[in-house]
């Protein structure tokens, strides 16, 4: 963090936490204390101390720029003072809660905007941020927790932060926290313990934080790699380069559903998006069997998150090798084959001819564990 | 014979081999997999949760071998009402995509067919409501189990009993008997 405040846009570095409570605000006033040692002008432009004596207590000895009072349906609402900030034009700028919605007659409607006024005015802002405030994780994080947070902030804004940095603690010593009132205050605790702050919630929005900065680091890397130097419009486009995506081939028929949980099963370990692709025999009449299996493949896809695809062709293999390239498709699963009949035969097993025109693919073929034992053959059609 | 019939008779036999060669798989005969074995009869098999009765289970595999049936286990997934509810649930999806998968497992390898549905609804009734407008099923096996883990409460067993057009079988274990199935049955990694 440092050259001259006119010259470039600022940086700006977001804490990013599980939940509230895992210590963001303390490491970004640390931060804060750190560069104010070693010589910069650091200002507090907003802190939200929540009563956290800690907290309040590592705010001691950095300048801090006053909110300022807004009315807003007669009453008086206390905000963070943007032009107070711009006025005052320190080298670092620290910024609590990056996801929160400012009160009506503010310049801008989100926080993250006023932020990105000062980045534009050439000053650093260190921020905070909780995972689930990300747009797109936002109903996920709802079914998760059964609590919808209404301040969401777009992903692309934590896709621009110069750094984003993971405060870690485990669901254990947060609860540990809560309880010894280092998070809320004591009236506050029973309530949080019996909703939200419930260990299984805490394990899976862990596990959503760690993955999120893992992408961020990958797509960082990625942008690193390509370019050379950091170029903060690739920044957006750069998850999906280097996120994996699955397809798979799926017909209508009871079994394809068991190759669809599979699928989906490894989307999710690997935090890939999901593709089901169906292709269609031109002019191809469905039974009354094959309607329902469709169907229920759409349903469960519904159900999981995948995207169902269907496409017209007589061939398979260029199909297939279409919808890949389209939708940047890096794995292809498949279920076992019928086995082939006649000249069919001859030809080339599908995974490799998948694999041929597919360079770069994986191609995995989903065994079918009920017939485990029966030895079950695997031939492409 | 002359060298014209031994061309004949050598296309004729290569005819001959190319048309057994497409009508006889390598395997001998399997049936075509978008028909399930099983007659058309189908037996619903609904769960809410990780785990289903071991005697729900089993009582549906008697019965569907008896009847020559397809078992069609159903996941019954609840929508927030803070969500749409055409949304995904993939964290209720991470407990009952397992099950589904064990409980194919294990029929298959019992010889039965199986064929799975996944129903989606403000609560488990909803869903299975939902489910039933959309499929005909010939029996519904439940377990009178009240814990949602498991099986429906007692007030959604009542509600079939009145509006669903199937024959329903309410299994109540014995109160010792807690046998089930869970995710742990299934073989391999899911």
């Amino acid at each position: 963090m440092d050259a001259p405040a006119e010259s470039r846009r600022g940086r700006l570095k977001v804490f990013i936490g599980m939940a509230a409570g895992v210590g963001k605000t303390y490491r970004m006033l640390l931060e804060g204390h750190a560069e104010l040692d070693a010589g910069h002008d650091v200002v507090i432009g907003l802190l939200e101390t929540h009563g956290r004596a800690d907290t309040a207590r590592i705010a001691d000895g950095l300048a801090l720029v006053p909110r300022r009072r807004v009315r807003y349906r007669e009453t008086v609402v206390e905000e963070m003072d943007l032009p107070g900030i711009l006025r005052r034009a320190p080298e670092l700028c620290l910024i609590d809660e990056l996801a929160h919605t400012n009160v009506p007659g503010t310049e801008h409607t989100k926080r993250f905007e006023d932020i990105e006024a000062v980045l534009d005015a050439g000053i650093d802002v260190l921020s905070t941020l909780n995972v689930q405030h990300l747009e797109s994780l936002n109903d996920h994080i709802t079914e998760l927790s059964g609590v919808r947070v209404r301040e969401t902030i777009p992903d692309a804004i934590l896709g621009r932060a110069d750094e984003v940095v993971l405060i870690d603690l485990t669901p254990e010593a947060l609860l540990e926290r809560l309880r010894a009132g280092k998070v809320y205050p004591a009236e506050r605790i029973d309530a949080a313990l019996n909703n939200f702050f419930k260990i299984e919630n805490l394990s899976a929005l862990r596990e959503v934080a760690l993955r999120q900065v893992a992408e961020e680091v990958g797509a960082k890397r990625l942008t690193t790699e390509l370019v050379g130097s950091r170029e903060e419009s690739l920044a957006a486009d750069a998850p999906q380069a280097v996120g994996e995506r699955l397809l798979a081939l799926i017909e209508p028929y009871p079994g394809a559903q068991r190759l669809v949980r599979r699928a989906w099963r490894s989307a999710q370990r690997l935090g890939a998006g999901l593709d089901l692709l169906w292709v269609r025999a031109p002019g191809k009449q469905l039974s009354d069997d094959e309607q329902r299996s469709l169907a229920a493949l759409r349903q469960l896809a519904s159900v999981l998150g995948a995207r169902m695809l269907e496409e017209e062709s007589d061939d398979l293999t260029s199909a297939v090798a279409d919808v890949a390239s389209r939708r940047g498709t890096t794995y292809i699963l498949i279920g076992g084959a019928r086995p082939a009949r006649g000249l069919a035969r001859l030809r080339t097993p599908l995974p490799q001819r998948l694999m041929q025109r597919l360079p770069g693919v994986d191609v995995r073929i989903v065994a079918d564990r009920s017939r485990r034992g029966n030895g079950g053959s695997v031939n492409g059609t | 014979m002359s060298t014209g019939t031994a061309v004949a008779i050598a296309c004729a036999a290569a005819l001959l081999g190319i048309a057994a060669g497409y009508w006889l798989p390598p395997h001998g005969r399997r049936p075509a997999r978008n028909r399930l074995q099983g007659g058309n009869r189908r037996i619903l098999l609904p769960f809410t949760g990780e785990e289903i009765s071991r005697r729900s289970f089993e009582a549906a595999v008697r019965l569907a071998k008896a009847e020559d049936a397809i078992i069609m286990p159903a996941f019954l997934a609840r929508v927030p009402m803070s969500l749409p509810l055409e949304t995904a649930l993939p964290v209720q999806s991470a407990r009952g995509m397992p099950l589904l998968e064990a409980i194919e497992q294990r029929a298959s390898s019992l010889g039965v067919p199986v064929d799975s549905r996944v129903g989606r609804g403000r609560s488990a009734r909803d869903a299975l409501r939902k489910l039933l407008e959309q499929e005909h099923f010939d029996r519904i096996i439940v377990s009178a189990d009240e814990d949602p883990a498991v099986g429906l409460s007692y007030d959604d067993l009542r509600w079939m009993l009145d509006r669903v057009p199937a024959e329903i079988l309410i299994l109540r274990p014995a109160p010792e008997d807690n046998r089930r199935i869970s995710t742990e049955a299934l073989t391999g990694h899911f």
